[in-house]
């Protein structure tokens, strides 16, 4: 399939971007492995395209107690990431190397799924579990959003048309920490039917789900009194139920892993 | 409104003209007549079109020509050396790792960046990076045992 007709203008650097995107129905594209699908299927019929794709903005690094991760970094360079090693941090590693496939790895970036906010995606909930913050830029200047503030609803984010993220900060786990991810996917899609992550800190445990809500969201009490949707996939009962499955797999290997930690 | 695009393919740098919304497999295929990147699916999911961009196995199908911009691209047309099968298409042929052909191109690009990670993969690593590869003949194990055979030659 063909996309619909639209211009395409290369960004040489944040601030040419941010003007790029003055234009109503204009989208940002990074690895494109989420907007060029849709495109495809003509659900986007974006007017411009704004290729982000070359503005740096990659590599894990941590400074000053935080993890900072480049919008642009790869699913594959996550995979790869030195920076994320620890056990504290496996679950960044574990969940990106479950999306999608070898290619997508290698085209797709954190940044463009988090903004593409696919309820399903995977690494949502493993930002949030590890209390991630989003930093944003625009023509107004810089702001900072939690992950949870971003994710406003289906395919929709908080963030405005002439905003781009970034930054991806993780607050850095104490020693003695352990994260995991887990899930049940949709064998075609790949998609989570239910997903998990789980951080669990000398401090206490965190734990969130994807692919049972309207957006992935942080577990704060019983699952039972959680909304969750159902579909021709697989009903609300059973995706609550598989998330409770998950949401425990991912604590237990996030326990098991704050021994190996420090 | 076209614009020039200059990609290199295969070693040799070729410019053409493309609207911004023109897919990298339709450059390929209908802009410079290499065919060996096929349409399988049109949704992303079949890998077929699959070639190397800066060595990494991508799908054609799911980027920009545009974003291809002075970057190097390998199709299936360019592996073979001086008249010389790549040892992957060699291993194909020897272990019978295809029937109708179709989906080959896309395997063995596939195959490839795999192998270029280094090591000798085992059967599980070669099934897991061809999950975005579908082949509805073979039943993969001829495909697997090729790459393997190649993966395990110093």
């Amino acid at each position: 399939m063909i996309p619909a007709e639209t211009r395409y203008a290369r960004a040489s650097d944040l601030d040419q971007a941010l003007e790029l995107l003055a234009e109503p129905d204009s989208k940002a594209i990074a690895g494109g492995q989420s907007l060029i699908p849709v495109m495809k299927l003509r659900i986007a019929r974006p007017s411009l395209v704004v290729d982000i794709s070359r503005l740096g903005l990659r590599g894990v690094e941590e400074r000053d107690g935080e993890v900072h991760i480049g919008p642009l970094t790869t699913w594959n360079e996550l995979v790869g990431a030195e920076a994320l090693r620890r056990p504290a941090l496996a679950a960044l590693a574990e969940c990106a190397r479950g999306i999608g496939d070898l290619q997508v790895r290698n085209l797709g970036t954190i940044g463009g799924s988090i903004v593409h906010a696919d309820q399903a995606s995977d690494m949502p909930a493993v930002l949030l579990a590890l209390g991630a913050r989003l930093g944003l830029r625009s023509p107004n200047g810089e702001r900072e959003l939690t992950v949870a503030d971003a994710l406003v609803g289906p395919f929709t984010t908080a963030l405005g048309q002439q905003e781009l993220v970034t930054d991806i900060v993780i607050p850095t786990p104490a020693p003695g920490s352990g994260s995991a991810y887990a899930s049940v996917e949709h064998p075609a899609s790949g998609f989570a039917l239910a997903g998990a992550a789980a951080l669990v800190t000398p401090d206490g445990e965190a734990v969130a789900v994807t692919g049972v809500g309207a957006t992935p969201f942080l577990l704060a009490g019983d699952l039972a009194d959680a909304e969750i949707f159902g579909d021709g996939f697989a009903s609300a009962e059973y995706r609550r139920e598989l998330a409770r499955v998950v949401a425990d797999r991912a604590l237990q290997a996030a326990r098991e892993r704050t021994k190996e930690d420090r | 409104m076209p614009e020039a695009v200059t990609l290199v393919v295969n070693g040799e740098e070729r410019s053409l003209e493309i609207e911004g919304r023109t897919l990298l497999v339709h450059a390929l295929r209908e802009g410079l007549q290499l065919t060996g990147a096929h349409i399988g699916c049109d949704t992303s999911q079949c890998g077929a079109c699959t070639v190397l961009l800066d060595g990494s196995a991508v799908k054609s199908c799911t980027m920009l020509a545009h974003q291809a911009e002075g970057r190097d691209v390998t199709t299936i047309e360019g592996l073979a050396q001086d008249g010389e099968l790549h040892p992957l298409q060699r291993a194909f042929v020897e272990h019978h790792g295809l029937q109708c052909g179709f989906c080959t191109p896309g395997v063995i690009l596939t195959a490839a960046d795999l192998l270029s990670r280094g090591g000798s993969p085992s059967d599980e690593e070669i099934r897991r990076a061809l999950r975005g590869n579908l082949c509805r003949c073979t039943g993969y194990q001829g495909i697997v045992e090729a790459i393997r055979a190649v993966g395990a030659t110093p």
